[in-house]
């Protein structure tokens, strides 16, 4: 676990066309973050889940689809910066 | 208690994540034509019908609007939770049955462990069977039952047979739920059900890697930054393409059908009100109208076979940044693309947009989508403007779609403009697996719109052209000397005239849009009731065309259209807009900034065109 922690990154990092494995999701502190952060969790973005960044929008980076097991997500650079990954060497 | 248990079923609820299949079970079950397509948000409020169990008893279903979760974050969410956990009027039902997709149980059976803290007998169903045997998904389901200790069903919601399974369990005595109470769970109770979800998924399913999911390339390429838009340019020209060069020919032949028709009773019927009645009225006017029926069929088919594919969402994800420019969301994607079909259905849509201030402005700007009623009045005033060039006439016509179009997102800008504390709402969405449109499903489904077409026509387009005829008629009737002079609606088109002569509308187009409010298409009626009057049964078919073409000027031809594009819409529009935003005020803002863009821009347009094209 300390070792990983090491070359963690938040999701909205993870390159294009690239694995990972989420580490853990941050839970912010005000409850619109929160609602969000639950939501997530509850879509399945938790610890041990293996996702792919399938593509990211061209201006700015956004939106990102993201692969998580059956389903692909689309969802915006600042949701995705709360799941943090581990990326797949 | 005991005496519960040996109770049966009397009233099911369908519970279970957005797209598992829940409408297309009821509508197997209750045999309805309730909206079924591949995206999240298809359903909005509870349905309720009548089934029959194996044993012929009949029992009631209700369909509600899928949820992630109980903590609900949209108004489409809120309604189920409310039902299911006895905080709307409904009386509760006696039995739960959670449904998942089978081909994607990691993510579904969260919600059957959260609904199992209800306190309500539960059954799960495991639909989209024939996917997940396809995709060589094994589901141990003796195991299943055993670790979820709940009556577990497989159904295919699409074949016939598919749900008797379940109809023969909702026979058996209901199983006594052990009491419990449910509260909104938090984070540690969240993270908790996922490790009990992984730990069942684990030893109840093998699947095989989806490291090599076709759909994956298939994403890769549909939501290229290039190549996306390439291929969302393609559908959109070639959907708009066969909708005003396809239909034509089909359209031909119904109104050759109609011009005999009109010969027959010509010859066949004494003059007098009545052949009046049946040549101008019903046939000029609603004929003009029913010519169109091929050209929305198109329009539908296209729009069907998109919503089935799974393509939609990902449209939806390529917009997201540039609506984000006018202030909206990915999310308001599919609720403006409903309201090319019908504004209605698609400001019912906005349920699933949680955030109220990006909702609102989808709903106020819906009504600028072309609505498929606006056909009729678009291509019979293009046709007159370019009666030989079929290309030219796509290509006008596409230009009206994008002009609603861009108009909305300016709106939307000023919108957003006006509201500077206004949050960025969530995108976070689901981009379903895609699927081939199932042939059956297709016919059906264009089948009942052809049938709602038909029967708004017999009905309230019909009645109001009859009025309209005897408006026409009474006291003295209209004909090719006389015009509307005599008549009440002369009258009235000429009062009106007064308002829209500075845009450029004769007396008939004024007349013609008052009646136009209850529904676009009576525009055409009217105006075919009226030309009909002038002239000979015979050729009632080609005649409003070729009098439009011949005696409008190019200037109002144009400024009509555009009064098209941006007028407010039927009353049924203001009626929904009241009903989703409770509040009056949001329905005349609607209805104030429609009407003065619509004048703004045929004003603009007619005085213009008048201008350049004097002699
Ligand atoms: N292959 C397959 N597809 C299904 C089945 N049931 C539903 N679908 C498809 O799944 C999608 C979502 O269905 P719908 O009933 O609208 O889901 P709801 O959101 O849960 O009401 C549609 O495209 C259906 O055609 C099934 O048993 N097998
Ligand atoms: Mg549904």
């Amino acid at each position: 676990m300390e070792a990983s922690r090491a070359q963690t990154i938040s999701l909205d990092q993870l390159p294009e066309g690239n694995w990972a494995t989420v580490a853990d999701v941050a839970v912010p502190a005000d409850s619109a973050g929160r609602t969000l952060v639950l939501r997530l969790l509850e879509l399945g973005f938790v610890s041990g889940e293996r996702v792919l960044m399938v593509r990211e929008g061209r201006t700015d980076r956004d939106p990102l689809a993201v692969r998580l097991g059956h389903t692909t997500f689309g969802l915006r650079r600042r949701e995705a910066a709360f799941i943090h990954v581990t990326p797949s060497t | 208690m005991s005496a519960v248990s040996a109770a049966l079923t009397e009233r099911i609820a369908l519970l279970g994540n957005p797209n598992c299949g829940k409408t297309a079970l009821f509508n197997l079950l209750t045999s309805s034509r309730q909206k079924v397509a591949n995206y999240a948000g298809v359903t909005v409020e509870r349905k309720e019908g009548v089934m029959h169990t194996a044993s012929g008893r009949r029992i009631k279903v209700l369909d509600l609007p899928g949820a992630y979760s109980l903590n609900a974050l949209s108004n489409d969410e809120a309604v189920t939770r409310d039902v299911i956990t006895g905080h709307s009027k409904e009386v509760l039902p006696d039995l739960l049955v959670c449904v998942t997709d089978a081909t994607n149980l990691r993510l579904h059976l969260r919600l059957v462990l959260e609904a199992r803290q209800l306190g309500l007998p539960l059954v799960v169903v495991l639909n989209k069977m024939d996917r997940a045997k396809q995709l060589g998904i094994v589901i141990d389901k003796k195991l299943l039952a055993r670790e979820l200790n709940l009556p577990i069903v497989e159904t295919v919601s699409l074949h016939a047979h598919g749900a008797d399974e379940l109809r023969a369990l909702l026979d058996e005595p209901l199983r006594e739920a052990p009491p419990a109470h449910w509260k909104p769970p938090g984070v540690e109770q969240v993270l908790a059900t996922q490790r009990d979800v992984l730990g069942i998924f684990n030893r109840t399913v093998t699947s095989p890697t989806i490291d090599k999911d076709p759909s994956i390339r298939i994403d890769r390429f549909l939501m290229h930054p290039v190549w996306g838009f390439v291929v969302l340019a393609l559908v959109l020209f070639v959907t708009f393409l066969a909708v005003f060069s396809g239909g034509d020919v089909l359209s031909g032949w119904i109104e050759d059908g109609f011009g005999a028709i009109a010969s027959a009773v010509e010859a066949n019927m004494a003059d007098g009100p009545l052949r009046g009645l049946v040549v101008e009225g019903i046939i000029g006017g609603v004929g003009g109208v029913v010519v169109f029926l091929p050209q929305i069929l198109i329009l539908f088919l296209f729009i069907l076979a998109l919503e089935a594919s799974g393509y939609l969402p990902r449209a939806a994800f390529l917009l997201d940044k540039p609506m984000s420019a006018a202030g909206l969301s990915g999310r308001s994607f599919i609720p403006l693309l409903s309201s090319f079909a019908c504004a209605i259905p698609g400001i019912m849509a906005t349920r699933t947009i949680s955030h109220w201030r990006d909702r609102l402005t989808t709903i106020l700007i819906a009504p600028l989508m072309a609505c498929s009623a606006r056909i009729p009045v678009y291509t019979l005033i293009v046709a007159a403007l370019f009666p030989d060039d079929a290309m030219a006439a796509a290509l006008v016509m596409v230009g009206l779609y994008v002009l609603g179009i861009v108009a909305a997102m300016t709106v939307a800008w000023f919108i957003k403009r006006s509201d500077k504390h206004a949050a960025r709402s969530p995108l976070l969405m689901e981009l379903p697996a895609y699927q081939w449109p199932d042939l059956r499903s297709l016919v059906i489904g264009l089948w009942e719109r052809a049938m709602i077409f038909l029967r708004r026509v017999g009905t309230i387009i019909l009645a109001i052209t009859i009025v309209m005829w005897a408006l026409y008629t009474i006291p003295s009737p209209r004909n090719s000397d006389n015009g509307m002079q005599r008549s009440i609606a002369g009258e009235m088109g000429h009062a009106l005239h007064y308002v829209f002569a500075p845009i450029g509308f004769n007396e008939e187009i004024s007349f013609a849009l008052v009646p136009g409010m209850a529904a676009r298409e009576v525009v055409v009626s009217a105006l075919g009731t009226a030309y009909a009057m002038d002239g000979e049964a015979d050729d009632v078919d080609e005649q409003l065309r070729e009098r439009i073409e011949r005696e409008w000027p190019l200037a109002t031809k144009l400024s009509l259209l555009l009064w098209m594009v941006f007028a407010p819409q039927c009353l049924s529009t203001f009626v929904v807009v009241k009903r989703e935003t409770g509040s009056w005020k949001q329905m005349w803002i609607m209805g104030g900034y429609l009407f003065g863009l619509a004048y703004l821009a045929s004003l603009i347009t007619y005085q213009l065109t008048a201008l350049l094209t004097a002699p």
